[in-house]
């Protein structure tokens, strides 16, 4: 029986901005942060009240399975917007829309009413989108 | 958004920026009367809706963003004692009973924790990665 998610993998085009975006922008807490040798890194930062779930900012560069072409399609495919990694949730979407707009955070949707509360979509600085929710009590 | 909506935004902005506030100011000395004297809210209406934004009154809100700068400081290594001044404590112990409250344990064995796996790291990174994003990445047979 799978009990509980770990690790969740978001690619990334450049770990030192993701990093500024993730932990300064989002106020995430760095979990994991290991040199891997030139220029690699192993980088996992967790949600502000999730300190289990990290989340690895993994970067699209050459090495193992990535060769060059996956890494182009890869970069090319995240800049465009292509990948919604997760849904977040927040107490109030509200002050949280405000305050990350006030941050420079790029949102693709205003908080829209839904069926189960409020929703609103923002980018992070590689392109991924993100889905922020606040839930009907 | 709708005409109605805007005083509710406005009300948004200033409570959102009496948070921005103490995540800046959390090692002054803070007096959340006076933040709330700023945001031009009595303070009950204040803490009242701070709460139903973030989930805790601003007091607690305050000492978590404390802890929070306290276990980055407990991580690289500075004293106990100093971390609890620079992140705003006036007293260590209560410096201490809180950390344990908010993270389970005292900041000397946070501490020793965390020096323990930076060890760890240091003599094998790849104890820090799972195997198959180390596999991806072709980190498996490298030497670092």
């Amino acid at each position: 029986m799978i009990t509980k998610l770990t690790h969740l993998c978001v690619y990334v085009l450049d770990q030192n901005s993701a990093h500024d975006f993730y932990v300064n922008k989002l106020g995430f807490k760095v979990h994991t942060d290991v040199p891997m040798g030139p220029g690699a890194r192993w980088l996992t930062v967790t949600p502000p009240e999730q300190p289990e779930l990290e989340i690895t900012l993994f970067p699209i560069a050459e090495g193992g399975v990535f060769d060059a072409e996956t890494v182009r399609t890869m970069k090319a495919l995240v800049r465009r917007g292509t990948f919604g990694p997760a849904v977040m949730t927040c107490n109030d979407l509200l002050a949280t829309y405000e305050e990350m707009k006030s941050k420079g955070v790029e949102f693709k949707k205003p908080p829209t009413r839904e069926f189960y509360g409020f929703e609103a979509l923002f980018v992070d600085d590689s392109g991924n989108f993100f889905s922020l929710s606040q839930l009907n009590p | 958004m709708t005409p109605a909506s805007y005083p509710k935004m406005y009300l948004y902005r200033r409570i959102v920026q009496a948070k921005l506030f103490i995540d800046q100011h959390y090692a002054e000395p803070l007096d959340l009367s006076a933040i709330a004297d700023e945001a031009c809210f009595s303070k009950f209406h204040f803490v009242r809706l701070f709460k139903s934004a973030y989930g805790r009154t601003p007091h607690h809100y305050l000492i978590k963003v404390r802890i929070d700068h306290a276990q980055g400081l407990l991580a690289k290594d500075v004293p106990v004692a100093e971390v609890s001044m620079r992140v705003g404590f006036e007293s260590s112990t209560s410096f201490a009973a809180l950390f344990k409250k908010q993270t389970g344990m005292s900041p000397s064995v946070y501490q020793r924790r965390q020096r323990i796996r930076k060890m760890m790291y240091r003599g094998n990174p790849l104890t820090a990665v799972p195997n198959c994003f180390a596999e991806a990445r072709g980190w498996k047979n490298s030497n670092f």
